[in-house]
């Protein structure tokens, strides 16, 4: 196989802050190449410096079939080949899908535009991938799995020899991925590189060629899929080993905190019951289109169920708003922690105190500094949240610390049902052992928890019960110990 | 070939620019039948004389809403652009060559210093409009003392009449230079944002202008691009005006900055970016005229027009939000 | 860290005022005098002079407050103006109608009625604004453009653009009588910066409304009420609008529906000098207030120079791009 794409050492700084180091990286025609890393291991810098967004540190040299070049910039390394679908797919909601795919057309000088001439590159993409779309419809009234075809249409037509997916099955339903999956390896036949960045182990073994690990800015190597496994590439990528348990305690005894009786919603899901106890942990896992996230939400008051009860300690309650949740003891952690589990420009402190502002007023409805001081120094030492000020803005925190100001948030308003949705989303793998201590922590508290999430790892060894949806039902609720990751796995998929 | 006419005509349907049009259709049958006097071709013509500086105006403005930008400093662009155009003139002699060219070169210059201090500066645009449009308007003043130029020079006043025609007794229409300078000035916009790379790569920026910047989009030459042209717009718009009052006055553009955000906005223009179109914009300025030309045909008071515009433009912004949050719940995503 | 009176009370007031604002804005007040000293000489020391700038300053700094309250929760509100002179036209009108000829209780009644019609206009325009913008979901720059347009349409629709004036010997008081040597309209002003102050920086609320400018949409999933919070802050700010509209029609005693239209620049102006992060989350009062100080020691300044009001824009519109654009020149340098 051809070598397509030549990086050698290349370094890119960011102030004092070292991206990557010295990396040195191949890819080669008609291969899949997954790149992995924790955040913060150089894998966006990196793609960034391919795409020529980003220019290296002078040293660094980027062959493309033997040319060499110092550097590169947007327009060149698209003229060379080089495709990005990035995670957000950089798509034109406002323009409708044949501009998107061929908005190559629109680059270059003053020029008439030519609608048949896109209208057809548009349509021999979407051939090449195996989709049909109206090219008239905006891009705005399509699903996320259509969006993707798009993005993917769109570097398709540009006559790319690399394509580079950013996360690209983040958003996708099973049957999705693995469309996904086989159009990657109709492209690969065609002698197109594909590189996968991702952090979902489990389908970058199963679909590359070839493996890269970045950890701290370094390649800490380059291996064949066939030689390595999951723990294998996670020890790899944090450097250390974790030892997952599986976790048991009896919570029969324990009284039902939430209690779903025959809920509905329309279109999202159906006929869905379960009960939730005092201590307990329950694992909600299910593909994306399932239901979970809308079930969640019902849950914690953002959207209304059209059937069905909820009843909170035995009372059937009515949850209309998040803040009548809130004030019965029902509290979500976002999967999106950035834009919306977190006020990134604000204070630590003040993420943490926005729930409990009334609790901190006093006379006058005036908030007492005093209280607002030790509130906010108790959560930050009984998390242990790694933070130099409370007054820094949150967003110069870790990913992991993060997330512990956002479970700080949610735990100051004593809730009695704490749903999680993804919370090791973008948390480091060194760090997320100490999220799950928190999360069993609040479970000997007797904290109901419903822990929803995409790994089903995750879901099987850190919870108590499992409950797994599909196509809006409710089709599975188990206890942990008695089942196993293949029955989740065929569950999920089924 | 007819499933495609029925395709895009139902997309028509539900689009902004179809209501809008039923809307004036309504009140123009409303009000001809109130008012014989408004299906004139006496009153269309005025209505579209009078008009065309709003309108010119607002072809410029909906090219900066598209883009993703705002401005409200063309007022001022206009008004200095008119002034030295004219005063140039007066003082050396020209032509309706070098005239325009005066004025679409000043207009274009102050629109690029918008330019220049939104993008390189990385302050908001409302804020950069807000300040030019008080330095432009400041200085002009202070510069020219205010006062008005009542004598232009002869051509300037002839202007143009063209396709002479004939309709009822004793009179003659035909297309003067305001309707000339709009209708141009319309056909101009709609190819550059129909038929140009550059007019879709606007559309795109001010649909998502982080995907244009990793494409590698000239984001700096295109606001640049989209400034100047509202201050070229700015500048012909002056001109328009001028012509028609047969005076610069430099006091007097200032202020009607509503009417021309009225228009667009109408128009279905958003101030997210990224939507908008030319035939919007026209239907938006139709319905402007529509309304205070109907207001003036019943008898209302010209001091009670501001209070309509006022009206119309919360509605009309109050009804575009609320569908578009309609649109949005209904396509309810993970 | 230490421990005496004097440097903990250094440091919350700079916590009040934002450490960063301070710092850069006394010394330029500083200089500013000095500077002026200089080239004016002693009528800018006079007693004169300054109390002309304490009487000028208040109705600009109660706008002022008006367009910081919507700047911080990533708002704008372009309608304070034609507000106040709404505001202000109630109250005149009601005034020269049913002053003459009343005494005593009459004469006290009619006045209270007027103010609180005039505080009613206000809080309904307020209403509007916020529920257009809150609940609608419409951009407040195109909302506060739509009723801007309202409210002086209305303005003028009933007036022709005339003058109404002659009012009642306490209305003017305000305007321009003082207390010991202290205008009153400058303690009207103290009486509506510190209750604002507070409210932002000590209480539920004023937390809330910081939270929503930087990010509406996580304030709102962690259960704050962000509609009702941001109607409320509109209805505030229009308030606002309505005192700084008693402050203008006592001291000019009169009302017209197209006063102070240049103040709008001045207010955004105050407020990005004093700090208000133009796109919402930040900025303190007293910031804005030692901003408003800055920009009426060059007002009047400028009026001693016999500076020209539109070379005065000119210059305010100049100082706003400068102001403005400081955050990014900061950052540039710094590297």
């Amino acid at each position: 196989m051809a070598t397509f794409l030549e990086l050698s050492g290349i370094s890119k700084r960011f102030g004092g802050v070292h991206a990557l180091r010295e990396v040195n990286l191949t890819l080669e025609a008609g291969e899949v190449h997954c790149i992995v890393g924790e955040n913060g291991s150089g894998k966006s810098t990196l793609i960034k410096i391919i795409s020529g967004v980003e220019e290296p540190e002078r040293g660094g040299l980027i062959a493309i079939s033997g040319k060499e070049y110092p550097k590169l910039n947007p327009v060149h390394s698209t003229q060379c080949g080089i495709q990005v679908i990035y995670q957000d797919l950089s798509l034109f909601p406002n323009l409708n899908v044949a501009e998107n795919i061929a908005m190559a057309h629109h680059l270059g000088g003053l020029h008439r535009v030519d609608w048949r001439a896109m209208k057809t590159t548009a349509m021999a993409a979407m051939e090449k991938v195996g989709v049909e779309l109206d090219p008239e419809t905006k891009v705005s009234e399509l699903s996320i799995a259509s969006r993707q075809l798009v993005a993917i249409c769109r570097a398709l037509s540009a006559d790319a020899k690399v394509i580079i997916m950013d996360e690209p099955t983040a958003s996708l339903t099973r049957h999705e991925v693995d469309s996904l999956i086989k159009l990657v390896s109709d492209l690969k036949r065609s002698g197109i590189c594909i590189v996968f960045v991702s952090h979902r182990l489990d389908e970058v073994l199963e679909i590359a060629d070839r493996v890269t690990v970045l950890r701290d800015g370094a390649k800490v190597g380059t291996f064949a899929a066939e030689t390595i496994d999951g723990r294998k590439l996670s020890h790899l990528m944090t450097g250390q080993a974790f030892d997952y348990r599986v976790q048991t305690r009896d919570v029969t005894a324990s009284p039902v905190v939430l209690e779903v009786n025959g809920l509905c919603r329309d279109g999202d899901y159906q006929d869905v019951s379960f009960q939730l106890r005092a201590g307990e942990v329950v694992g909600l896992t299910g593909l994306l289109g399932s239901g979970r996230t809308e079930l969640a939400l019902s849950l914690f008051g953002m959207n209304t169920p059209d059937r069905g009860t909820v009843a909170l300690q035995g009372r059937p309650i009515a949850l209309n708003t998040n803040g009548d949740a809130i004030d019965l003891g029902i509290a979500y952690v976002s999967e999106d922690r950035l834009t919306l589990g977190l006020i990134l420009n604000q204070s630590v402190a003040a993420n943490i105190t926005l729930t409990v502002l009334e609790r901190l007023a006093g006379t006058f409805g005036l908030i007492r500094a005093h209280a607002r001081r030790s509130h906010v120094a108790r959560w930050i030492a009984d998390l242990a949240i790694k933070v130099s000020n409370p007054e820094n803005p949150v967003k110069t925190l870790s990913g992991g610390n993060q997330q512990r100001v956002v479970l700080a948030k949610w735990m100051a308003t004593n809730p009695r049902v704490l749903i999680l949705d993804s919370p090791t989303v973008g948390v480091d793998i060194s760090a997320k052992h100490g999220i799950y201590e928190i999360i069993q922590r609040l479970a000997r508290e007797g904290v109901a928890i419903l822990m929803i999430s995409d790994e089903i790892p995750e879901v099987l060894y850190h919870t108590d019960r499992v409950l797994v949806m599909h196509d809006g039902r409710l089709t599975i609720d188990v206890a942990a110990e008695k089942t196993s990751e293949d029955a989740l796995r065929q569950a999920v998929n089924a | 070939m007819p499933e495609s006419f029925i395709a895009s005509f139902s997309r028509f349907r539900r689009s902004h620019e179809f209501w809008l049009l039923i809307v004036i259709l309504v009140l123009c049958a409303s009000l001809s039948l109130a008012n014989a006097q408004f299906l004139t071709m006496q009153n269309l013509f005025d209505l579209l004389t009078s008009y065309a500086f709003v309108g010119i105006l607002a072809l410029g403005l909906l090219v900066v809403l598209i883009a993703g930008g705002i401005d409200i400093s063309f007022t001022a662009t206009a008004s200095v652009a008119q002034y030295v155009a004219l005063a140039v003139a007066n003082a050396y002699g020209a032509n309706w060559i070098s005239v325009c060219a005066m004025a679409i070169g000043i207009g274009g210059a102050l629109g690029a210093v918008n330019a220049i201090l939104i993008q390189k500066l990385r302050i908001p645009s409302i804020i950069v409009s807000i300040a030019t449009l008080n330095v432009f308007y400041g200085l002009l003043i202070f510069f020219t003392a205010g006062k008005y130029i009542y004598s232009l020079p002869d051509w300037f006043a002839t202007g143009i009449f063209w396709f002479e025609f004939e309709w009822g007794k004793d009179s003659s229409y035909g297309v003067n230079l305001q309707i000339f300078a709009l209708a141009v000035c319309f056909l101009i916009t709609w190819l550059v944002l129909n038929r140009t790379n550059i007019g879709r790569q606007i559309y795109a920026m001010g649909g998502n202008a982080d995907a244009a910047r990793r494409l590698g989009f000239h984001i700096f030459g295109l606001n640049m691009l989209v400034y100047c042209y509202m201050g070229v717009m700015a500048g012909v718009a002056s001109l328009v005006q001028a012509q028609l009052a047969q005076s610069v006055a430099p006091t007097v553009l200032v202020g009607k900055e509503l009417d021309v955000v009225a228009a667009v906005v109408l128009g279905g223009a958003s101030l997210m970016g990224g939507v908008g179109t030319v035939l919007g914009t026209f239907l938006g300025l139709a319905l402007l005229a529509v309304l205070q030309n109907g207001l003036i045909l019943l008898g209302v008071s010209s001091y009670w027009s501001p209070l309509f515009v006022g009206f119309v433009i919360l509605i009309s912004v109050s009804v575009t939000a609320w569908s578009q949050r309609e649109r949005r719940t209904k396509r309810a995503g993970p | 860290m230490n421990k005496s009176p004097l440097a903990a009370l250094l440091r919350r007031m700079s916590r009040r005022v934002g450490s960063g604002t301070v710092a850069t804005l006394a010394p330029l007040l500083l200089a500013l005098w000095a500077g002026f000293a200089i080239v004016i000489g002693d009528r800018f020391f006079s007693i004169d002079t300054l109390q002309s700038m304490a009487f000028q300053m208040p109705e600009l700094g109660i706008l002022s407050l008006a367009m910081m309250l919507a700047l911080l929760s990533g708002g704008l509100n372009l309608s304070i103006i034609a507000t106040a002179n709404l505001t202000g036209l109630t109250i005149a009108f009601l005034l020269t109608r049913y002053i003459p000829g009343t005494d005593g209780i009459a004469w006290v009644g009619v006045q209270v009625v007027a103010l609180v019609a005039g505080f009613a206009v206000a809080a309904l325009i307020g209403l509007i604004n916020g529920f257009v913008i809150a609940y609608l979901r419409v951009s407040p720059i195109l909302a506060t453009l739509g009723t801007m347009t309202l409210c002086k349409g209305l303005a003028i629709g009933l007036t022709h653009g005339n003058v109404i004036s002659g009012f009642p010997a306490p209305i003017v008081f305000i305007g321009n009588g003082t207390v010991w040597g202290v205008p009153v309209a400058l303690i009207v002003l103290a009486l509506c910066a510190l209750p604002v102050a507070t409210l932002l920086n000590a209480t539920p609320f004023g937390a809330k409304v910081y939270m929503i400018g930087s990010n509406e949409k996580a304030t709102r999933y962690s259960g704050v009420d962000t509609r009702a919070v941001l109607l409320k802050l509109y209805v505030l700010s229009s308030l606002l609008a309505g005192v700084a509209a008693v402050v203008m029609l006592a001291r000019f005693n009169s009302a017209n529906a197209a006063y102070g239209e240049s103040y709008l620049l001045v207010t955004i102006l105050a407020a990005v000098l004093g700090g208000v992060d133009p796109f919402g989350g930040f900025g303190k009062v007293g910031g804005l207030i030692l901003a408003l100080i800055i920009l009426q020691v060059i007002s009047s300044a400028f009026n001693l120079l016999n500076l020209s009001q539109f070379l005065t824009l000119a210059i305010w519109g100049g100082i706003l791009i400068a102001v403005a654009a400081v955050p990014y020149l900061r950052g540039k340098f710094a590297r």
